[in-house]
């Protein structure tokens, strides 16, 4: 048999190099070009439509774009914020749970075991205006007597989704930041004490300095998960009342597979990738900063 | 004023009892050493005073407050950890104005305190960097500065000279000391190192598995120990300890191998037909020839050299007597070879003897 002539290190990585491309490669370069393109899903041979940055334009003039981009960044922003706050407030109270805490750690986890799909079903039961829970126990207990559109009224919906995101994450957060607890070092709070810190100056100087990296690794993970946020407030609201609750995966689902405008729908792929890679980028920065600070970083 | 008043204080973990019933009163501006093996409860002790270890039992005092119940925040005490403790995310400058900070004092202050502290240790250069870019005797005088700046009632200090090599630690030893005359306050200082401890203290407080065995001044635990784990846990090397057994007139000593030596004087007649235990330091038994000027009182013995130590001004000999290893000193050395017998005289005056059951010193 004659030996291959290829040196032995690329013919080590060619299947890495094949699957690669397969995966990877091909897909981005493809859909790619094709938002450059009057793609139309219905009309095959119109991916070699080439129509340079027509769809591009179309969407920086599209307010209803725009408006879906900064609704994404709102849920983001509000959704993100209150996850961290609630999970930093549970991972605290468990950190301190001496018995029973391995229970408690797995319960905390029971949220993120389930599907978002069938999250949002359960979500759009409960804030169901005739028959669901949250409207008859506002009314059994007599804070209200009329039935709270919660899906329906444009703002209460997008209430409602931030509140099943944040039902659904709060543990991501809350199982990091215990984590980051575990590794916080016992001397320098005892120092702190000592050094005449109350409970509340320990935490704010000693603990929470050592737990903010875990708090951007969440952020990070997080960032990216609701950037591309679909499957909750496609069954919750499909992006309704009124496109209340439109955001850049819904419509970008709909031009795409409901209008069938895939080249357009590609453009706007690649320019909401810039919003999560910008959040990315943004955290990670702030994780390699926050662990220079503890002389972790090399 | 900050005097410290340990009253029956216990400590249990669990089921476990590690502090048993101390009794301790620390004078104002006194220096008081804890010392004793690994694991008598120095630390724990030191860290109920801190506040940072509740207290199963009894009752601690700072300045006449009983602070049983205060968190440490409320006690005005500084701590030297065993391990330093700062603050990895800080600066030299924050890590030593951190405490004032905290008692959101001016910055022109903090700065002042800081570079008092800095000066006293010499960790200008260092001001700026984190503790991770510290040596550990950097480190080390990072946390005593640390402490200093706080002007506090009472000092505690966790052995926090463990870490440094022999040349710093003597050199910081000196520098406590002074610290102690410069800032005249109440320090306790735990340490298992003895030589640390007789130099340092005004008092020793002797520790073993969870109670005291003795306090008092070096001199005092040094001459006058009241059992033989004081008196071999002080002084170095240890006291020599050999077993015998006094006879019936209470006059001499036969000891395990049939050597006879005279019961010291101050003794003889007390403690008839009774086991002993007959210790002498090796300042206290020479080779003839090569002593001090001796007492009234000596015996001679004669023993085999096994092994000698030369330390320049003196030597140190090894040999055995009933099966026991003795230790002796031998001053304006000349060569002594291994298996060498030499007769060796002992000082009755300065010898101890302790009950062969208790262990405790009989007088
Ligand atoms: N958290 C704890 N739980 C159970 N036992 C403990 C705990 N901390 C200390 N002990 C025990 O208490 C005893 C005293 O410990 P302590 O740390 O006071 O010793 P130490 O005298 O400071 O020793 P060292 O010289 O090694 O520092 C030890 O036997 C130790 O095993
Ligand atoms: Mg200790």
């Amino acid at each position: 048999m004659r030996r291959s002539k290829l040196p032995e290190w690329f013919v080590l990585l060619l299947p890495a190099f094949i699957i690669l491309a397969a995966v990877v490669l091909i897909p981005l370069v493809l859909s790619f070009y094709s938002s450059f393109t009057a793609y139309r899903l219905t009309r095959p041979d119109s991916i070699n439509n080439w129509i340079g940055f027509r769809n591009y334009v179309r969407l920086f003039e599209d307010a209803g774009f725009w408006w879906a981009f900064g609704r994404t960044v709102f849920l983001l922003t509000i959704a993100l914020n209150l996850e961290m706050l609630l999970g930093l407030g549970l991972a605290l109270l468990v950190n301190k749970v001496t018995w029973g805490q391995r229970g408690l750690r797995t319960i905390m986890m029971f949220p993120m075991m389930f599907s978002p799909v069938l999250v949002g079903f359960q979500f759009k039961f409960i804030f169901n205006d005739n028959i669901g829970l949250m409207n008859n126990a506002l009314q059994s207990l007599g804070l209200t007597d009329q039935a709270i559109p919660w899906l329906v009224d444009g703002g209460l919906a997008m209430f409602s989704i931030i509140f099943a995101e944040v039902w659904m994450s709060t543990s991501v957060f809350a199982i990091l930041i215990l984590a980051g607890l575990f590794a916080v070092p016992q001397d320098p709070l005892e120092a702190a004490k000592v050094d005449g810190c109350t409970p509340w100056q320990t935490f704010r100087h000693i603990t929470l300095p050592f737990i903010m990296p875990f708090i951007y690794i969440a952020l990070a993970i997080r960032s990216l998960d609701v950037a591309r946020a679909y499957d909750i407030v496609k069954i919750m609201t499909n992006g309704g009342p009124a496109n209340r609750t439109e955001l850049i995966w819904t419509q970008l689902a709909r031009t795409g597979y409901v209008d069938a405008k895939m080249g357009l729908a590609n453009a706007m792929g690649y320019i909401s990738i810039f919003l999560a890679i910008f959040f990315t980028v943004y955290f990670f920065r702030k994780l390699n900063a926050s662990r220079q600070i503890l002389g972790m970083a090399d | 004023m900050a005097n410290v008043k340990l009253k029956n204080v216990v400590k249990n973990y669990g089921s476990l009892e590690v502090v048993h019933g101390i009794n301790l009163d620390v004078d104002h501006n006194e220096f008081v050493v804890f010392v004793g093996p690994s694991g008598c409860g120095k630390s724990t002790t030191l860290r109920m005073i801190a506040g940072l270890e509740k207290i199963s039992g009894g009752e601690i005092s700072i300045g006449d407050r009983v602070v049983n119940e205060l968190p440490p925040r409320a006690r005005n005490i500084s701590m030297v950890f065993q391990n330093y403790a700062l603050y990895p995310h800080m600066t030299v400058r924050e890590n030593l104005g951190f405490t004032l900070r905290i008692a959101k004092k001016p910055q022109s202050e903090i700065d002042q305190a800081v570079a008092e502290a800095s000066a006293i240790l010499s960790l200008d250069p260092y001001l700026d960097r984190r503790p991770g870019e510290l040596s550990g005797g950097q480190r080390q005088r990072v946390a005593m500065g640390r402490a200093i700046v706080r002007h506090p009632d009472i000092f505690l200090f966790d052995e926090p000279l463990s870490n440094l090599d022999a040349k710093l630690r003597a050199q910081m030893r000196v520098e406590i000391k002074k610290l102690h005359q410069k800032v005249q306050t109440t320090i306790i200082y735990v340490t298992h190192d003895q030589v640390e401890a007789m130099t340092l203290a005004d008092r020793i407080v002797i520790m073993r598995d969870g109670y005291i065995e003795q306090q008092g001044t070096p001199l005092e635990v040094f001459e006058k120990p009241v059992n033989t784990f004081v008196a071999t846990f002080i002084g170095s090397p240890p006291m020599n300890l050999l077993h015998g057994r006094a006879d019936n007139s209470g006059k001499n000593i036969t000891l395990d191998d049939g050597v006879n030596v005279a019961m010291p004087s101050r003794l003889a007649g007390k403690y008839a037909d009774k086991d002993i235990i007959f210790g002498f330091r090796a300042d206290n038994i020479m080779p003839v020839g090569h002593t001090l000027p001796q007492g009234d009182e000596s015996v001679e013995i004669d023993m085999t050299v096994t092994l000698t130590e030369p330390l320049g001004a003196e030597t140190l000999l090894f040999g055995e007597i009933g099966g026991t290893q003795v230790q002796a000193k031998m001053l304006n050395p000349r060569i002594v070879k291994p298996g060498e017998k030499l007769t060796f005289q002992i000082d009755l005056e300065k010898c101890h003897v302790f009950d062969a059951q208790s262990e405790m010193v009989l007088d």
